[in-house]
């Protein structure tokens, strides 16, 4: 009764909006790591500082920017001849004939299940072994270079990696679209080319864009077999003096370079795409 | 053919068993490697789904560091820096001379890298999963960790696992890097076997096989855990 009474007088007041509940622990914890960060980042700022060598660096420096110059050539090159080939492979991929199919699905799982350090040594030093038959050939001046190697492995094996990156785009392209040029009376190399293919590459593209970010970090492997790439100047230089500085250098231009593809293919991105978006 | 299995032998004349024991080297930095990985992975991912700002930060800061170096740059500098750093450290106390050990660095640097990929598969599953079903757990009171343990991991493990099984199959690879820092690993040996018989071809070819099988191995099993996993989901 008296409950009934104080609803009448008194009419029930929606509960006052409290802020949610801090969490102080989260805020202890995100200070806490952030803290070291920055500590760790002034102590390496700090032992860059300390260390500096201006005779060391004038060395240096200029070592490392020709690695990194043959670094980029790597890279690009074997990008670009490794998309070339990637194409037929990926088509071959996708074909329901099992001889296209098994020898394509054979060589990207070959690249894609074994480590690029080990495909390098099996190019480099198996090219080694077959000299006589390479000199025969006329191929020898090719395998003789590591760099040459090196790119030949990089090409390879990013080709199967593209390949598999472009069947999986093509086939994710919705079915619809070859049933609606299909309706329309269009050729399948038509469709193909100019219906699925565009939109196939949109999809694609972000893979792609970590790809060649793997191939950026990969291409350290070619240090390994003496090519004088940004890591194998880093590694030399190293060697002569012991100096550590050296790799905190490298890490800063791998690092930069990373970050300025990934930034840079974002906005590459947001800007082949403009046309599906919503406009404001 | 009688030579290549001659070379292949198990004992002293052969390599076989020298390779088994390579691949067991890396077999082991895998294992070893994996759970590290995660554990450190998936507290990245916490943070970088945490609703502080600070905690976010210092996240994405070692996600965009470890996945942005080369693996074999993050292990040599755990490798020589971790030599200074600790040599420094010891040199406070005594002045004996130590060595760090090339498979516990190379469990670190690949630990690292292992799980700044991971982290980014963990946050996507963790923003695969319901809000709802979060705020229904708040709503039946259950704290922070009963919400992890109870409502959130055993959705993770299921939307996560397909990444995962691609970085393990990625970390079975990178171990190969190790052969760089004297670990003997199975690249390791086979460049010994190479250097002491002169036949590159053969014995880099099977090292590549093994790699193959184990990655073939491992995928098989992963299809299997996969399948458990998704085992209340019908068709998937």
């Amino acid at each position: 009764m008296a409950m009934e009474k104080d609803r009448g007088t008194a009419p029930l007041a929606p509960p006052a909006w409290r802020p949610p509940p801090r969490q102080p622990g989260l805020r202890y914890a995100g200070i806490l790591a952030l803290g070291a960060w920055g500590i760790a980042g002034a102590g390496l700022l700090g032992y860059l500082i300390k260390g500096f060598d201006g005779a060391y660096f004038a060395r240096y420096a200029p070592k490392l920017l020709d690695g990194l110059i043959v670094t980029l050539e790597l890279v690009s090159i074997s990008i670009l001849l490794g998309a070339i080939l990637a194409f037929p492979i990926a088509l071959a991929r996708i074909s329901r004939h099992a001889v296209l199919w098994a020898p394509a699905f054979g060589y990207i799982y070959l690249f894609r299940g074994t480590p690029l350090l080990a495909q390098t040594f099996l190019v480099y030093y198996g090219a080694g072994q077959f000299r006589a038959e390479l000199v025969d050939l006329g191929l020898w001046w090719f395998f003789r270079e590591a760099f040459n190697c090196a790119l030949l492995t990089f090409t390879l094996n990013t080709s199967a990696y593209q390949a598999e990156i472009l069947r999986g785009a093509i086939q994710s392209v919705p079915r619809g679209q070859w049933e609606g040029a299909r309706a329309l009376g269009l050729h399948d190399g038509v469709t193909f080319f100019k219906i699925i293919l565009p939109q196939a590459f949109i999809i694609a593209l972000r893979p792609l864009g970590n790809e060649i970010i793997l191939m950026i970090k990969g291409s350290a492997v070619a240090s390994v077999i003496t090519v004088f790439d940004l890591m194998g100047q880093t590694r030399l230089a190293f060697s002569r003096s012991f100096e550590f500085q050296v790799y905190i250098w490298a890490a800063v231009i791998y690092l930069s370079i990373v970050e300025t593809l990934r930034r840079v293919w974002e906005r590459l991105e947001r800007w082949l795409t403009r046309h599906m978006r919503p406009r404001a | 053919m009688e030579d290549v299995l001659g070379l292949l032998a198990w004992g002293p004349t052969g390599w076989g068993d020298e390779l088994a024991d390579g691949l067991r080297v890396t077999i082991l930095l895998a294992l070893a490697t994996l759970p590290y990985g995660l554990v450190l992975g998936f507290l990245v991912a916490l943070a970088k789904n945490s609703s502080d700002p600070a905690l976010a930060a210092a996240g994405h800061i070692f996600t965009t560091i470890f996945r942005g170096l080369p693996e074999l740059l993050t292990l040599f500098i755990v490798y020589y820096g971790g030599q200074i750093l600790v040599q420094q450290l010891v040199n406070l106390f005594t002045d004996t001379y130590v060595e760090i050990n090339s498979f516990v660095a190379g469990m670190i640097a690949l630990g690292l890298v292992f799980a700044a990929f991971a982290s980014e598969v963990f946050l996507g599953a963790l923003r695969a999963i319901d809000k709802g079903q979060i705020e229904a757990g708040k709503a039946l009171g259950l704290s922070t960790l009963q919400r992890l343990r109870l409502i959130i991991l055993p959705q993770l493990i299921r939307y996560a696992l397909p990444g995962l099984s691609n970085l393990w199959l990625v970390l079975l690879k990178d171990t190969s890097l190790v052969s760089v820092i004297a670990l003997d690993d199975l690249l390791r040996q086979t460049n010994i076997a190479v250097g002491a018989t002169k036949q590159p071809f053969l014995f880099y070819a099977v090292a590549c096989l093994l790699y193959l099988s184990v990655s073939l191995l491992s995928s098989l099993a992963l299809t299997a855990i996969e399948r458990h996993v998704n085992r209340g989901q019908g068709r998937a």
